[in-house]
């Protein structure tokens, strides 16, 4: 002990603990990063060995068929990319709109806080749920059908939380001398919100897209619940048509399937062939994930460069 | 309306005695009046009545919490946009005597009216002319020609033109802090304010450009009407016409700046501006 009373203390040896300790968790840190990364890379390149020589344009532009020589995923990444359409052209705008109605307009009472703790647990209800509320209501109470636009509304009904959440988060990030600073300009709300916010938060909800609409390209289960096929042998009307208007959204009612039930599909049936156009069709849908996100984060990248 | 005729006889504070040298012609621009405000249950400003005088700078100064950035708050009704909070009193916006704190009045009509600048810089993530534009654009100012032209004037009076005309479409957030605070002083002028509120604007910068903002603050005191929060009684004493003391919420003194730092008043300021307390 010193005159001070407190006890002396080697500095080296605290600095040296400190430093072990540091050691120590960067050395977990690492362990369990390489342990995932490892796991995850095997996976996909045990899919591209096996499914990677199978893809080729033949591939791509034919229809399933029953001899696995012959068969292609032509209408099953149309499909995906119509469904993807219909969920991100619905939970994208919705998913923003909700966002931004909770956290700048809504008041704060009970009603809202209902709502916002709904909301969070929406995100973690099993998506087989969607596809049963799906099922009875658009399929059955609104005759919809088992169309792609039901398969693109129930995805978004799924993501549309994720969506509403990182808007929140991001609004609730930008600091409050910005709001301020264009509240004291004379703003009125929708301008404080359209011209400073939102372009503020961006990047934010930019991020929770691409999660969302992750997440929604590989979904099965809700599919497969309001009744996607499994066998389909002609695409959807196109959605660019030769006469005026030119556009046309017969496509929106059309029966459909999509990659992951193709590969699921390919996967419960007993030949070794199938089973490795299964693996192809997973690349493909890797490849369109990846591209999406890429898009996302290409222009998440722009919006960042441009706040500065 | 003179200087006197805002201060009600009653109940105005003890030491508030706004006849003595001044000139006849200085204007009240806003007379506060019996103002209180409360954050929810908690009262901090107790009855203020005090005028700003058009066409110059008065200084708010006090110790930390004394409630001198929450009153500068209420002059375009900042206080608003956050819950549960709750004005009395008035305070009226000179020559038409609007109630800006009025429950009848929008906070958008002081807004318009008013410009204000923060304690930290704020500009918005856009670029340099965008920021100054702002006001405009929420004002619906949409000619080019218009917009140019207000932009490069207001980065004029702010003292910031000739260091950003070159870059005038650079993201704002690659300025320094004084070249920000000198933006957010540029925004504010661009709508042509009637009335400035500083809220610290020099409390975030190094000496160099707390001077560079001072000597603004200075040169826009001919053109415009200022209310400066500071907690720096040099700053005050350096750039001030009137000055107003408060303590814990109360309106301690307020007089021309020469009696405030010379001749208090009140033992409460003579004691603060000693630096004896604060």
């Amino acid at each position: 002990m010193s005159e001070t009373g407190l006890p002396t203390t080697d500095g080296r040896r605290l600095i040296a603990a400190a430093r072990r300790r540091d050691l120590l968790f960067a050395g977990i840190g690492l362990a369990v990063l390489f342990v995932a990364t490892a796991v995850l890379l095997a996976l996909v390149l045990d899919l591209v060995i096996t499914g990677a020589p199978h893809i080729d344009l033949d591939f791509l532009t034919s229809y399933p068929s029953r001899r696995a020589s012959r068969a292609g995923i032509l209408p099953a990444w149309v499909g995906t990319g119509l469904v993807m359409l219909v969920t991100a052209a619905l939970a994208i705008p919705f998913g923003i709109a909700a966002g931004l109605y909770l956290e700048e307009y809504a008041p704060r009472n009970r009603v809202t806080d209902v709502i916002e703790i709904n909301i969070t647990n929406l995100a973690g209800v099993p998506s087989i749920i969607y596809g049963l509320l799906a099922l009875g209501v658009f399929v059955y109470g609104f005759r919809l059908g088992e169309t792609i636009l039901v398969a693109g509304m129930v995805l978004a009904l799924l993501v549309l939380p994720v969506i509403v959440v990182a808007t929140r988060e991001a609004l609730r990030s930008i600091p409050r001398e910005v709001r301020e600073a264009a509240f004291a300009l004379g703003a009125d709300k929708w301008q404080t919100v359209s011209m400073y916010l939102l372009p503020a938060a961006r990047p934010g909800i930019l991020t929770g897209i691409i999660v969302a609409l992750a997440r929604a390209i590989g979904e099965t289960a809700p599919l497969v619940t309001i009744g996607a096929l499994t066998f389909i042998a002609f695409l959807p009307p196109p959605p660019i048509t030769a006469q005026p208007p030119f556009v046309s959204f017969e496509w929106l009612g059309s029966p459909f399937t999509v990659l992951p039930i193709q590969m699921f599909n390919w996967i419960s049936r007993p030949q070794a062939a199938f089973h490795e156009l299964a693996a192809a069709a997973g690349v493909v849908l890797l490849v369109m994930t990846l591209a999406m996100n890429g898009l996302a984060i290409y222009i998440r990248y722009r919006a960042r460069r441009l706040l500065g | 309306m003179t200087l006197a005729a805002p201060l009600p006889a009653e109940p105005a504070p003890p030491s508030a005695r706004p006849d003595e040298a001044r000139p006849a012609e200085i204007r009240a621009k806003a007379a506060v009046e019996d103002l209180s405000f409360w954050y929810g249950p908690k009262q901090v400003l107790f009855s203020i009545s005090m005028p700003v005088a058009e066409g110059c700078v008065t200084a708010l100064i006090g110790p930390s919490g004394c409630g001198k950035s929450t009153f500068l708050r209420c002059f375009n009704r900042m206080h608003d946009l956050y819950p549960g909070n709750r004005y009395a009193g008035r305070i009226l916006l000179e020559p038409e005597g609007i109630d800006i704190i009025g429950p009848k009045t929008d906070p958008m009509v002081p807004r318009m009216r008013i410009g204000m600048v923060f304690q930290k810089p704020n500009p918005f993530p856009k670029s340099i002319y965008e920021n100054v534009a702002a006001g405009l654009r929420i004002r619906g100012v949409r000619s080019r020609t218009v917009l140019d032209a207000q932009v490069e004037k207001s980065l004029r009076r702010a003292a910031l033109w000739e260091e950003v005309k070159d870059r005038l479409h650079a993201s704002a957030h690659t300025l320094s802090g004084g070249q920000q605070q000198r933006l957010c002083i540029a925004r504010a002028l661009a709508p042509e304010p009637e009335l400035l509120l500083l809220d610290e604007p020099t409390s975030a910068l190094d000496p160099i450009a707390t001077a560079h903002i001072e000597e603004l603050i200075d040169e826009l005191s001919r053109r415009y009407t200022i209310v400066v929060v500071t907690h720096n009684m040099q700053q005050a004493a350096r750039i001030s016409r009137f000055t107003a003391f408060f303590h814990l919420g109360r309106l301690i003194e307020f007089g021309p700046t020469e009696e405030v730092f010379t001749r208090p008043r009140e033992t409460m300021t003579q004691d603060y501006i000693t630096g004896r307390f604060g």
